[in-house]
């Protein structure tokens, strides 16, 4: 490893909860649910073990119109002193205002931007860029192209995952969490390619999601170069592996990542 | 007791939750009279520093928070940080709070680095540290070289005065993390959300005498 790169930021690895009503759950490919059980002793449990962040994610949001996630971020933000990032539903500056004030660093957004750009400006202007995730969720349409996905992988957009990515950083969003809608949940590894094409061209913090299966997974995706941050769920909702043995794979294999 | 400023600016949540798992009596202040009631103030911040400064002046509280800040012991962080410093530039040149001599300026990004480096920093980095005495060892007990704290920023605090310095990370250059001076302390970092070493330093914070 060349000294720039030990000075590079280390690749942080984020466990990704998606909560529906009282109960973490995880989904295959967005459909079909599976309850794994209590959100806050799940995140507990990932803090202690030394998770560099947290998300949070609304499952049900876009059928509600809202998100529902205020009890448990101010439940687990008393008890969590890493990063909570929180997304599903976030349509305003005043959702925004008051999922922070119950204890939340970061809020994703994603179809509430699509359909009105300026609220990633006002969000940004307002908390700062820092505290603005974009998320796309991105399905392959052709060679090299991706489209994105809104409320919750189900509903087209009509825009390019890669361009829309582009235009968000450069309305204020300061981090791309990038989701493969083709990945999600399946275990059978990362979009490799719709992340190297998203690092190729975005300037900002890239958190990759959907589809990590294994510890090799994610220590491949860590590796690649513009990816800042690798979020996983199956593999330690059902655990395959724990936060530890991911930390561990990742520094026998030269990854640069937090040593704790 | 020790007041946390809220002027709207912030995770206060997360700070008051650290405090109160520390067992340190605190309270959220947000108004001139309060501030001037608590022994030690911690100055919270996320955004810009224009509009943390702004905000500083909309609610009244820039006399308040300099004469605590003379007086008695006083945290920044993030941004809190930078505004204790004489000038910002970011977006356009802004006079701050001025108890640390010094400049708030941009890191600076090699665009010949491979990887290529990105604003924010954002994510964990070690720190070291440079060598103080007296209260600035208070400051750092319990945490080592290289133990690692959490970073979401775009500038850095740059004080005139080296020896207001106490402990530095790297991000394509070396930036200063804690600054020090007298009773007015400032982390770049987030305590609040740096796991146990962070609480460490904040517990270290509360029990400054």
């Amino acid at each position: 490893m060349t000294s720039a790169a030990n000075m590079m930021t280390p690749v942080r690895l984020i466990p990704r909860l998606d909560i529906k009503g009282p109960n973490l759950i995880k989904g295959i490919q967005l459909e079909g649910l599976r309850i794994i059980g209590d959100p806050s002793k799940y995140a507990q449990k990932y803090y202690q073990d030394g998770a560099d962040e947290l998300i949070y994610y609304d499952s049900v949001a876009s059928l509600y119109e809202r998100n529902n996630l205020f009890d448990i971020v101010e439940k687990t933000a008393a008890h969590i002193f890493v990063p909570l990032t929180v997304g599903g539903g976030i349509r305003s500056v005043d959702d925004v205002q008051k999922m922070l004030s119950v204890g939340a660093d970061k809020i994703s957004i994603n179809t509430a931007a699509i359909k009105n750009k300026k609220l990633i400006t006002d969000i940004a202007e307002r908390f700062g860029s820092q505290c603005c995730v974009i998320e796309i969720q991105a399905k392959k349409a052709s060679f090299g192209h991706w489209e994105a996905f809104i409320d919750n992988g189900r509903e087209h957009s009509g825009f390019d995952a890669i361009k829309w990515a582009e235009e968000a950083t450069s309305l204020g969003a300061g981090e791309v969490l990038v989701t493969s809608i083709d990945q999600e949940g399946t275990g059978k590894n990362y979009d490799r390619e719709l992340l190297e094409t998203m690092a190729s061209r975005i300037d900002v913090p890239i958190i990759a999601s959907g589809g990590a299966g294994s510890k090799e997974d994610i220590v491949k995706t860590a590796m690649i170069n513009g990816i800042d941050a690798c979020s996983f769920a199956r593999i330690i909702h059902y655990d395959k592996a724990t936060v530890p043995e991911i930390r561990q794979a990742c520094i026998g294999a030269g990854v640069n990542v937090r040593r704790l | 007791m020790i007041g946390i400023v809220d002027y709207g600016s912030g995770n206060v949540f997360s700070l008051m939750s650290a405090l109160k798992v520390l067992g340190h009596d605190a309270k959220l202040v947000t108004s001139a009279a309060e501030i001037r009631n608590v022994s030690k103030i911690i100055l919270p911040g996320v955004g810009a520093f224009p509009s943390a400064m702004e905000k500083l002046f909309e609610k009244d509280l820039f006399e308040a928070v300099i004469e605590t800040i003379e007086n008695r012991h006083a945290l920044g962080i993030c941004v809190g940080m930078q505004i204790m410093l004489s000038t910002g530039e970011e977006f356009v040149t802004t006079k701050g709070l001025d108890v640390i001599p010094g400049k708030v300026t941009k890191l600076s990004i090699d665009d010949s680095d491979l990887p290529k480096r990105k604003l924010p920093h954002i994510g964990w980095a070690p720190v070291n540290f440079t060598p103080q005495p007296g209260q600035a060892h208070a400051m750092t007990m319990g945490i080592k070289a290289g133990d690692e704290f959490y970073f979401a920023h775009s500038f850095h605090a740059t004080p005139d005065n080296q020896n207001d310095i106490i402990m530095t990370a790297n991000y394509g250059h070396q930036f200063a993390a804690v600054v020090a001076r007298g009773t007015i302390f400032g982390a770049q970092f987030h305590p609040e959300k740096s796991g146990e070493v962070g609480l460490r330093f904040l517990d270290n914070f509360c029990n400054l005498s």
